[in-house]
């Protein structure tokens, strides 16, 4: 009984982000922890990306898309085969459906949206930001395996250079699926979503109308990242709610964040506070936002947003 | 259609929150509590099923004495039953939770079964998915549109820059998300009827589970504490707009290396 596994979520062949994240902090946990690091996923194109990140084995079950039924039988069977002491899951929608059903099929618990994982005294030892990042918690998980999912850019993916993994084919119990996925539906933007991006532009009230979220746009256009939003300007309808960080929207952790006329009202501190780099642009200089800012500007968005997008694409053009 | 909604009390999102003496729990004197927001649009849910097909809207709650609140709050907003079960949360995982709340579930009639995605505070997002394992249901989670047809749900299902349409089979666990609808108020007509009907209450006992299956089990809390204060960053000058570009444009390169 040793070794972690990790659930690799797939897209057109490729391991995703958070799966990639998953697993290089899953390679780290398993040399600590001693066995070795498998991945499972719902298709074998996959072992050579996952033996990259140090999989030695792929449980590898033909069976389609993601499905909660489906994945949690296939999975449980993994974790029959290998019986690990760690099962990681990356924190994407998908991660964070199945991680829980499998959890109590196997009666064991969940460190849930980890941003820090190590093996201490023979246990998981997991940080999580709770109440928004207002205030960290340790927790210690027990049972084998011990699951957390991870909090998506908290734990960098880091390839470690393996040759590809040895699949092992899962067969899981046929059953009839209760829910059944009918269609998904991509919205024609092509916009970056704040869940796994990078860098993310955020806009607030002082944009005064939702209009104006074209400077928000152009500027996270330029920078490639994505768009945020303050809740006062998702509420009124200016923006939809997927682009919504802080407490009732999703808690963010990017490599840069820029706020741009927002306060700072506590729950949206909560949801970003934890970013690695952060600017604000407000014309406040006594906004909350300040605070958590590691550069803090004190102008009009309005004259200084223009500006930044302009130089970004000459410092672009420049490369 | 009969309808159970699961609700969770917490800590009202603008409260400043503190560590308690102990260092592992939040210290919850003066502290205000209020229906997490997430289950409100499940309860809102579940209110309008009632109203279009009929049947009862069961509030359940597990923890101390004072989620009845939050339950009177939920039958005042139109739920037409409430069951606390009481018992220390804070001492309890996610999986205890889920234990007790299936428990309690099977001794009241469903079709449906409504959560909201997460406790905000906890964020968790575990304990909807857990009952539906629990019980052996479909579970479709953070759910933006419902439809119900004859013995089945159609839901949109809100992923990464998609959307998926899934179809189950009732019974079914739901998590709600923000955007699923507008929650209500309490009508003052409302808040009087809610006064009329009886929280029935249970211990874990009651539902036939021991407190070891529940209590410090699985994960623990090994400790709380506040994130460390940042000390202020540099502050520069926008009077300029191109110089306070430039001045951000060599911070993004520099530190953040994301140029």
């Amino acid at each position: 009984m040793a070794g972690v596994l990790v659930f690799c979520e797939t897209k057109d062949g490729k391991v995703k982000k958070a799966s990639r994240e998953a697993l290089t902090i899953g390679r780290k946990l398993a040399a600590a922890a001693g066995g070795d690091l498998a991945a499972f996923a719902g298709d074998r194109a996959v072992a050579q990306e996952a033996g990259a990140y140090g999989a030695k084995t792929l449980f590898a079950a033909a069976i389609g898309p993601y499905s909660t039924e489906a994945y949690a039988g296939a999975m449980q069977a993994a974790v029959a085969k290998m019986q690990p002491s760690i099962a990681l899951f990356g924190g994407t929608s998908n991660g964070r459906d199945l991680a829980p059903r499998l959890a109590a099929r196997l009666n064991v618990g969940v460190a849930s949206d980890v941003d820090r994982l190590e093996w201490n005294a023979g246990k998981l030892r997991a940080r999580r930001p709770v109440y928004s990042g207002k205030v960290f918690a340790t927790v210690e998980v027990s049972g084998t395996p011990a699951i957390a999912t991870t909090r998506p850019n908290a734990f960098p993916a880091e390839p470690a250079g393996g040759g590809a993994a040895a699949v092992v084919e899962i067969s899981p119990p046929s059953a009839e699926l209760k829910a059944k996925l009918i269609e998904t539906r991509t919205p024609e933007t092509g916009e970056l979503t704040i869940a796994e991006a990078d860098i993310i532009v955020s806009g607030g009230r002082g944009l005064k109308e939702a209009a104006n979220f074209s400077l928000i746009r152009e500027l996270a256009q330029a920078l490639g990242g994505a768009v945020g939003a303050s809740r006062a300007t998702v509420d009124p309808g200016w923006i939809d709610h997927q682009h919504q960080v802080g407490q009732t929207g999703r808690v963010v952790s990017p490599n840069l964040y820029i706020a741009v006329g927002i306060s700072g009202a506590i729950q949206h501190l909560a949801g970003m506070s934890t970013s690695k780099h952060i600017v604000a642009i407000n014309k406040d200089a006594e906004a909350p936002i300040f605070r958590v800012a590691d550069l803090a500007v004190v102008g009009d968005l309005f004259q200084v947003v223009p500006a930044l997008t302009a130089e970004v694409k000459k410092a672009k053009a420049g490369q | 259609m009969n309808s159970v909604v699961c609700i969770a009390q917490v800590p009202d999102t603008e409260a400043r929150i503190r560590v308690a003496a102990d260092g592992r729990h939040i210290d919850e004197a003066g502290l205000k509590f209020i229906v997490s927001p997430y289950d409100e649009y499940a309860l809102e849910e579940a209110i309008r099923l009632k109203e279009s097909k009929g049947g009862d809207v069961t509030v359940l709650a597990f923890g101390p004495d004072h989620v009845q609140q939050a339950l009177r709050e939920c039958l005042a907003r139109g739920a037409t039953k409430a069951l606390h079960v009481k018992g220390d949360t804070a001492a309890a995982d996610s999986l205890g939770i889920a234990k007790v709340l299936a428990a309690a579930i099977k001794s009241v009639s469903h079709d449906a079964l409504f959560f909201g995605k997460q406790g905000v505070g906890t964020d968790n997002s575990l304990v909807g998915p857990m009952v539906a394992e629990l019980l052996g249901y479909p579970q479709i989670n953070v759910v933006t549109h419902l439809e119900f047809g004859e013995g089945k749900v159609t839901a949109h299902r809100e992923i990464e820059g998609a959307e998926e349409i899934i179809e189950a089979s009732l019974p079914a666990v739901i998590t709600a998300q923000k955007g699923l609808n507008e929650p209500r108020y309490a009508s003052l007509k409302g808040i009087m009827a809610a006064k009329k009907i009886l929280i029935e209450t249970k211990s874990v006992a009651d539902l036939g589970l021991q407190d070891s299956e529940i209590f410090n089990q699985r994960v623990t809390v090994v400790a709380l504490e506040l994130p460390p204060e940042k000390s202020g960053g540099r502050k520069i000058d926008g009077g300029d707009p191109a110089a306070a570009a430039r001045e951000i444009v060599k911070y993004i390169r520099e530190e953040a290396k994301a140029l």
